[in-house]
C-alpha cells in the first residue's frame, strides 16, 4: 500500500486553510463564546436531589440575570451548574443559593460548588498562554534544527500552529465556551502533535539516506505509508483513554477532554497531510530530487 | 534454557500483579502496613473538596514596601485560617501583590469563604458600645516591658486611631466606676482583651498590661495584629468545592480512566499479539511507577492532573507502537524474529527520543509560565513522559527479549505480522 499524500497535498492544506478561515472570520462577526474563566463572572453547582427542569430554575435565576446559562450535571443530571457574568460577592451568591434551598429542602451540602472570577485574571491566562506557545515553539525550531535541518523545524512548527488554529476555529464555528481548560488543552496538543509529526519527519530523514537520487515527492509518499499504521494506532489508544474521560467524567473534565479530542485529531491529520507538504514546498526550491549522499563527509 | 526462561517471565508476571493488588487494596501484617495507593496520594482541591480564593492588594505601594506588606498580610491570614483546622493550608504570594489561599478537605466552605473576605475585624469599644477605631487603624502592636518591668502589647496607631483614642480615654478616665472605663477589644465579636484605661493617652502609642505571660502577651499580640490587614484585599477569584462533588468527580474519573486502560490493553492485545501482551505489562508497571512517583513527590494529584495522567498513558502506548511496528517491518523483509526485534529497538530508539524531548520541551515551558490547573496537569505530563521513556526502552526491550527467548512461536503472526515477503 502505498499512499499519494503530496500529490494531492494542496487539496490537504486547502481543506485545513478554509475551517480556519471560517473559525477565525467568525470571531470578528459572533464574537467568541468566552467562558466565565475568562470574561469575569460567577458560577453556582447545586445538588437538587431530583432533575428540575430548567424553566423551573428560571424561575430563581431570572431575578439577579435572565441570560445566566443553565446545564444540568451529575450522574442523573441531578445538579444544576448556574453560570453568569455577574460579578457575584459572597452574600449575594450565598443568597441565591437560600433561594434554592428553600424551594427544594436541601442543606448546606448541598451547595456543590462556587467560582467567581475577575475579568483580569482571564486575560492573564490567556497572555501567559500565548507566551508559552511562542516559547514552546521556538524552543521546539531550535531543537528540530540541530537535529535534523530547519525545513523540519519550519513545518513541525507550522503543523503545531496549524492545530492550535484549528482547535480555535472548531470553538468559535461551534460556539463552545473558551475557558482556561480549552488554553490548557492547546498547549498540551502543541506537545502532543509535535510528537507525531517527529516520527514522520524521522522516517523521512531515515529514507533520504537510502534513498539517494529519489524525487522528494516519493520519498515522503514512502515515509508516510511506513509510519501511517503507527500514527493510527497511537491517535486510537490516546483516543480511547480521552473519550472515556469524556463521556464517565464530571463536567469540569469532560470541558478538558473535548478540545484534547479536536486537538488530537487535528494533530494527527497534520502530522500526514500538512507537515510534511510544507517540509516538500520548501525542499523544492533548490532541487525536486534528493541528492543528498550519506557517504560524503559534509552535507 | 527455554524453561527458565518461562519460568522468569511468569515470575515477573506474578510479581506485577501482586504490585497491582498491593496498590489497590494495600496490605496489613503485624508491624508491617502497606497502604492502597489511593489512600496516599495527595488530593488536590478539586478531588478532595475545599476553597480557594486569590486576594489582590489595593495599593500604590511598589518594591520592597509591596513585599513587606504582602508578607505580613499573608501571615495574617494564616493566623485567621488556623482557627479552621484545615490540616495544611497553602498560602501563597502570586505576581507579587496577590495571595491565593488554598484550603483542602473543608466541611464548611462558606465559612472559610466569610473569613478570609473580611478585611477588618478588630475594634476597640466603649462600655457603651461606640465604636472607637478599627484595626484598620492600628499601625503596630508586639510584646514589650514597660518601665516597671511588667510584660504586656505595646500598641501603636495611625493618626485618625491616635486622635480618636486620645479622644476617648480622655473622657473615659473622667469616669467615677471602674467598669465604665473598661475598653473592649472584641475580634470576630470575641472580646480578645478588656483593658482599664489607666491614663489619658495622646501620642497613639498605649500599653496593655496586667497578668500576662509572654505567652498571653504574644498571643493577643499578634490577634491584635491579625485583625489589621496592612493593605486592603480585593477577592478577584474564588472558588469553594463541596466535598461531595469531589468525591464524585475522583470515583468518575477512576472509573474513566479504568475504561479507557481496558478498550487500550485490549486494542494492544488485539493488534500486537504477544508484544501486545508485553507492552500492557510495562504500561501496567508504568502507571504503577507514575502514581508512585506522585505520592513520592507528594504532589497535589488535581482533575487536570488526572487528564495529564491519561494523556501521559497514550504517549507511552505511542512509544511501545513505535517499537513494535518497526520490528514488524524487520520481520517483513524476511529476518528472524530475533533479529527483528534487535535491530528494531535499535531503529526506533532515535524516533522516541526525539519525539519525546520535543514533547518535554513543551511540558517544562507549560510548568514554567502555567499557573494552578495547568502547572498541576504539566506536572503529571512530566513525569509521565520520563517514565514513558524508562518502561519502553528498558521493561518493554527487558520483556520482549525474554518472551522471544521464551521461544513460545515461531509464527509471525504472533508478533502481528499479518504478511512476510518472501
Amino acid at each position: 500500500m502505498k499512499l499519494q499524500v503530496i500529490k494531492k497535498s494542496k487539496l490537504f492544506l486547502i481543506i485545513s486553510l478554509v475551517v480556519i478561515l471560517i473559525g477565525l472570520v467568525m470571531i470578528p462577526i459572533r464574537g467568541l463564546n468566552v467562558g466565565i474563566d475568562f470574561s469575569g463572572g460567577t458560577l453556582l453547582q447545586i445538588e437538587l436531589n431530583e432533575r428540575i427542569e430548567v424553566s423551573e430554575i428560571r424561575e430563581i435565576t431570572d431575578s439577579f440575570d435572565p441570560s445566566a446559562s443553565i446545564v444540568h450535571a451529575g450522574l442523573n443530571q441531578t445538579q444544576v451548574i448556574i453560570k453568569t457574568t455577574l460579578d457575584m460577592e459572597s452574600p449575594e451568591r450565598y443568597e441565591v443559593f437560600s433561594q434554592f434551598k428553600e424551594r427544594y429542602q436541601l442543606t448546606e451540602e448541598a451547595f456543590l460548588h462556587q467560582q467567581k472570577f475577575e475579568p483580569s485574571i482571564g486575560q492573564e491566562i490567556q497572555n501567559r498562554a500565548l507566551i508559552s506557545v511562542l516559547i514552546a515553539a521556538i524552543g521546539i525550531l531550535i531543537y528540530i534544527t540541530l537535529r535534523f535541518e530547519w525545513q523540519f523545524g519550519l513545518s513541525a512548527v507550522a503543523a503545531l500552529l496549524h492545530d492550535v488554529l484549528i482547535g480555535i476555529a472548531v470553538y468559535s464555528i461551534l460556539r463552545i465556551p473558551i475557558n482556561s481548560s480549552f488554553i490548557a488543552a492547546m498547549l498540551t496538543i502543541v506537545g502532543y502533535s509535535i510528537n507525531d509529526t517527529i516520527v514522520v519527519f524521522d522516517r523521512i530523514r531515515e529514507n533520504m539516506k537510502s534513498m539517494h537520487k529519489v524525487p522528494f515527492e516519493e520519498i515522503i509518499d514512502t515515509s508516510i505509508s511506513q509510519t501511517i499504521v503507527r500514527s493510527i494506532n497511537t491517535s486510537m489508544t490516546t483516543l480511547f483513554a480521552i473519550t472515556a474521560l469524556y463521556v464517565f467524567g464530571v463536567e469540569a473534565i469532560r470541558e478538558f477532554a473535548l478540545p484534547l479530542i479536536v486537538g488530537i485529531l487535528a494533530g494527527t491529520y497534520s502530522s500526514i497531510f500538512i507537515a510534511s507538504p510544507i517540509w516538500y514546498r520548501l525542499k523544492i526550491r533548490k532541487s525536486r530530487i534528493n541528492y543528498y549522499n550519506p557517504n560524503k563527509a559534509s552535507k | 534454557m527455554k524453561n527458565k526462561n518461562r519460568l522468569v517471565f511468569a515470575l515477573i508476571l506474578i510479581l506485577v500483579l501482586g504490585a497491582v493488588y498491593l496498590s489497590i487494596y494495600g496490605l496489613e501484617m503485624d508491624q508491617y502496613k502497606i497502604s492502597p495507593y489511593r489512600d496516599e496520594i495527595k488530593l488536590g482541591l478539586d478531588l478532595s473538596g475545599g476553597v480557594y480564593v486569590v486576594l489582590e492588594a489595593v495599593t500604590d505601594a511598589t518594591g520592597q514596601e509591596l513585599d513587606e506588606k504582602m508578607a505580613q498580610t499573608r501571615a495574617i491570614i494564616a493566623q485567621r485560617v488556623d482557627g479552621l483546622g484545615v490540616s495544611e493550608p497553602n498560602i501563597t504570594i502570586e505576581n507579587r501583590d496577590r495571595i491565593r489561599v488554598e484550603l483542602a478537605g473543608l466541611s464548611n466552605p462558606q465559612e472559610a469563604i466569610d473569613l478570609i473576605g473580611k478585611t477588618a475585624m478588630l475594634q476597640f469599644i466603649e462600655p457603651d458600645g461606640t465604636v472607637i477605631l478599627t484595626g484598620q487603624n492600628v499601625r503596630d502592636s508586639v510584646v514589650t516591658y514597660n518601665e516597671r518591668n511588667e510584660i504586656g502589647v505595646s500598641l501603636e496607631f495611625d493618626n485618625i486611631g491616635a486622635t480618636a483614642f486620645s479622644e476617648a480615654t480622655g473622657r473615659l478616665l473622667n469616669e467615677p466606676m471602674e467598669q465604665d472605663r473598661i475598653i473592649r477589644i472584641v475580634l470576630d465579636d470575641e472580646v480578645i482583651s478588656s483593658p482599664f484605661v489607666s491614663a489619658h493617652i495622646r501620642d497613639g502609642r498605649s500599653f496593655i498590661s496586667g497578668g500576662f505571660t509572654i505567652d498571653s502577651a504574644s498571643n493577643l499580640a499578634n490577634l491584635i495584629k491579625a485583625g489589621a490587614l496592612p493593605v486592603e484585599m480585593r477577592e478577584v477569584e474564588i472558588s469553594a468545592i463541596g466535598p461531595s462533588l469531589g468525591l464524585e468527580s475522583l470515583d468518575r474519573s477512576i472509573f474513566a480512566a479504568m475504561i479507557g486502560l481496558i478498550l487500550i490493553f485490549a486494542f494492544m492485545l488485539i493488534f500486537y499479539r504477544l508484544p501486545g501482551l508485553v507492552a500492557n505489562v510495562a504500561l501496567t508497571l508504568y502507571i504503577l511507577i507514575v502514581l508512585g512517583i506522585v505520592i513520592g513527590l507528594n504532589a497535589n494529584l488535581t482533575l487536570p492532573g488526572i487528564a495529564g495522567l491519561i494523556l501521559s498513558v497514550g504517549m507511552a502506548v505511542d512509544a511501545n507502537v513505535v517499537i513494535f511496528e518497526r520490528i514488524k517491518e524487520e520481520m517483513q523483509v524476511g529476518k528472524t524474529i530475533r533479529t527483528s526485534v534487535d535491530s528494531g529497538f535499535k531503529r526506533a530508539m532515535s524516533t522516541i527520543v526525539d519525539a519525546n524531548v520535543t514533547t518535554l520541551i513543551a511540558g517544562v515551558v507549560l510548568f514554567y509560565f502555567g499557573t494552578g490547573p495547568i502547572r498541576g496537569f504539566a506536572v503529571t505530563l512530566l513525569i509521565g513522559l520520563l517514565t514513558s521513556l524508562f518502561t519502553a526502552l528498558v521493561i518493554t526491550r527487558l520483556l520482549l527479549k525474554l518472551v522471544v527467548k521464551m521461544d513460545l512461536t515461531r509464527s509471525k503472526k504472533m508478533y502481528g505480522v499479518k504478511e512476510v515477503a518472501r
